[in-house]
């Protein structure tokens, strides 16, 4: 066994690549954007070395469908952007989730709204990737926040899609995904790695839309001797369309259940320094690295904070931020936005302790001794 | 009795949501008879389709098939052919679908030449949703949205196609039902990016706009308004006015998208191992 | 008037017609377009092949029908 550990320093974009890779990508379809651009040209020139495919396409929308179609013919695909992209490719994400197809979508956040700051960071998508697309539909989300995590998350984002068929969002921001870490990039027999369940049925008895007891249907791939028809129209077990109220309500309903009874395994939360705290700070992304330091800084002082950090967006670790307000007296919620994710945290508390958005929109990261400030502040009122 | 088409369908979802006289149902016979002709194997063809009345064309197929969003079919089926080059992919679309939403993607998958049969319904008018005029729309023309008379130029899908770079380009019409299989097989036999756009009709929303009662009324519209090449060529720019040709226009072997992208892996491959 | 089947099957010594009438939206294309006027219309406008004797099995309004509801064969063709 080779014991020596394979390190690298690696850009944000690039262990996304890396972590792909690893998961097995065979696909990637894009279009340039600011800052995620460096996904795309690290797939161009890796993918054809494994035999993989990378494509350029005329937009975002294109894209979207190309990722789609290639997951549907059995490659595991990937698609990167940033925020006005993200726009785009909205309408074939719903598409993804109806239809249950499994890919990547990279989201590296820049400032917005519009073209916004192109180079500068934000955490202005984070209700966008649970609500973007129109319809009430569920989602995974996952925010990195350390190089070495868009790494080991993006290979968790492909099996989370596998498993639960679903598109996942990994959300990064232009810091993280433009700075360069340590990375250990690990042996592929040290990782798990989840491919999507295959029928166990023979083609005439498959309906592709029926579930198994986890609520997931087995998925054949295109020109595997499976012939089905798939449609963005909400449709019956066989994925013909269906105006069956009750058929209708199963299926919406199953899509949420899916994911919603599976939420131990997809949830993924660090605790930094809890156990005692009477101040929590929630952050995610590159706001979880400066409060991080916060927590350093204020327990110098004497305070004590600690820090929960989110690595799953959505669903929402709604259970664990309860405990967590009923332990606490104040939860502080900094983000480079002016209050996203605090809503979520705020319906979560259910009253139990006090909650306060500390935002910051000039396209600047959060640092340490800003939100160490705001403890001073709040602990004052 | 059982039919070539019995071979071929969903038998199930029959019959169709078409309004009666609709064309979508003469095209979709045309596309069954010219596969059948080739013996392709059901289980190698996907068929793929955007939105509209004639993209519900892909329910009613007994291959893997895919109705997806508007406009995008052709980008969905560039995703399954870059991963699957040996299925035979055919994209059915209106003309709503590829030339307004759609255009883009049209003109970019003519410019790869990827390996894709493009079939173009064109009725001239978005049927499912009222009746409002398209960009395949004739100038002067009534739509629900153009209720003084639609003042748009046209597209020629033809030549936009061709210009764009397509291996095959043909134009037939649900009136001229055998040729328009013909060329269909044509189509789908090619190699690279193959575009059969179909005169049809929309006895509903067309029709009934534009003092054309029934579907034979519009039939005989459609075999009136269409031409053959050598009947065109003989025509003055004056006579060409208001009228299209039918027939093929482009048939040229050239390396289709997969086949290039093959080229890039063992160049890939042979610069520099699989690790970097 | 005797009641039609969803199913109808009229043939002579050398022609077999059928009409699916289940599937027939009585549109009148076949009966319209047919070179030989084989075809007329019933009460309902669905296609009855009055004058089969005529038919030279061209096909065209089979390839014409939008709803794959008649179809033209041989006498030696089986049923299904």
């Amino acid at each position: 066994m080779n014991n020596q550990k394979n390190i690298k320093l690696l850009q944000g974009n690039e262990a996304c690549v890396e972590g792909a890779l690893l998961s097995g990508v065979k696909f990637f379809a894009g279009y340039p954007i600011t800052p995620s651009s460096e996904i795309a040209e690290g797939m161009a020139k890796k993918l054809p070395k494994i035999g993989g495919k990378f494509i350029q396409m005329e937009d975002e929308i294109a894209s979207m469908a190309a990722v789609i179609g290639a997951s549907m013919a059995g490659l595991k695909s990937l698609t990167a952007t940033s925020g006005p992209g993200m726009c785009l490719k909205q309408e074939n994400l719903g598409f993804a989730i109806i239809n249950e197809i499994p890919c990547v979508v990279v989201n590296a956040q820049r400032g917005g709204p519009s073209t916004g700051l192109p180079t500068k960071p934000s955490q202005g998508d984070m209700m966008q990737a649970r609500w973007g697309t129109h319809g009430d539909h569920p989602i995974i989300a996952l925010a990195p926040s350390t190089v070495n995590e868009i790494l080991t998350l993006t290979i968790k984002a492909f099996n989370f899609s596998e498993k639960y068929r679903t598109p996942v969002i990994l959300l990064l921001d232009e810091v993280i995904a433009h700075m360069r870490e340590k990375v250990e990039i690990p042996a592929p027999e040290d990782i798990e790695v989840i491919n999507r369940k295959k029928p166990t049925v023979p083609p005439e008895e498959y309906l592709p839309f029926k579930p198994d007891e986890d609520g997931v249907p087995p998925m054949a791939n295109f020109g595997e001797g499976y012939r089905y028809h798939i449609t963005g129209l909400v449709h019956n077990y066989k994925g013909l369309p269906t105006s069956d109220s009750q058929e209708i309500d199963a299926f919406i309903r199953r899509l949420h259940n899916k994911i919603e009874k599976s939420i131990k395994d997809i949830i993924i939360i660090e605790r930094y320094l809890l156990d005692d705290a009477k101040i929590a700070l929630i952050a995610y992304g590159s706001v979880a690295r400066a409060a991080e330091r916060t927590v350093k800084l204020a327990r110098e002082e004497g305070l004590k904070v600690g820090l929960l950090k989110l690595l799953t967006i959505w669903p929402f670790c709604s259970e664990e931020v309860n405990k967590l307000a009923q332990q606490v007296d104040l939860i502080i919620v900094p983000e480079m936005n002016l209050g996203q994710m605090v809503l979520e945290v705020e319906r979560a508390s259910r009253g139990k302790c006090r909650v306060v958005p500390y935002g910051r929109v000039d396209g600047e990261l959060i640092n340490p001794i800003e939100i160490l400030g705001k403890i001073r502040e709040e602990i004052k009122k | 009795m059982k039919t070539i088409i019995d071979n071929y369908i969903r038998k199930e979802m029959f019959p169709n949501i078409w309004c009666p006289g609709c064309g979508n149902g003469i095209v979709l016979g045309a596309i069954i008879r010219a596969i059948d002709e080739l013996k392709w194997d059901k289980n190698e063809i996907v068929a793929v389709s955007g939105i509209g009345c004639s993209s519900r064309i892909t329910g009613y197929v007994d291959f893997c098939t895919m109705n997806t969003t508007h406009g995008r079919a052709l980008p969905f089926a560039t995703g399954i052919k870059m991963a699957k080059p040996d299925l035979k992919v055919i994209v059915v679309m209106g003309d709503g679908d590829c030339s307004a939403i759609g255009g883009n993607h049209f003109i970019h998958a003519a410019r790869r030449n990827i390996d894709l049969t493009a079939i173009i319904i064109n009725n001239m008018i978005y049927g499912m949703t009222g009746g409002q005029y398209s960009p395949l729309t004739p100038t002067g023309k009534f739509g629900s949205t153009a209720p003084y008379g639609n003042i748009d130029q046209t597209f020629d899908l033809a030549e936009l196609a061709t210009a764009a770079g397509a291996s095959y380009v043909a134009r037939g019409t649900v009136y001229n039902a055998r040729q328009s299989s013909s060329l269909i097989k044509k189509a789908l036999d090619k190699k690279g990016f193959s575009v059969v756009e179909i005169i049809s009709d929309c006895p509903i929303s067309y029709g009934k706009m534009n003092k054309m009662k029934s579907p034979v009324d519009m039939l005989k519209w459609i075999k009136d308004i269409t031409v053959s090449k050598k009947v065109w060529e003989a025509l003055s720019e004056e006579e060409k006015e208001g009228k299209l040709v039918t027939g093929e226009f482009v048939n040229i072997d050239r390396m289709d998208y997969s086949e290039k992208y093959k080229g890039i892996i063992k160049k890939a491959q042979e610069m520099g191992g699989n690790k970097q | 008037m005797k009641q039609k089947k969803l199913f109808e099957v009229y043939q002579n010594n050398s022609v077999k017609i059928s009409v699916r009438r289940e599937w027939c939206k009585s549109c009148g294309i076949c009966i319209e377009f047919c070179p030989k006027d084989v075809l007329v219309p019933d009460d309902q406008g669905k296609p009855i092949p009055e004058n089969i004797d005529a038919c030279i099995k061209c096909g065209l309004c089979e390839l014409r029908c939008p709803d794959f509801a008649i179809t033209v064969g041989g006498v030696e063709e089986k049923d299904e």
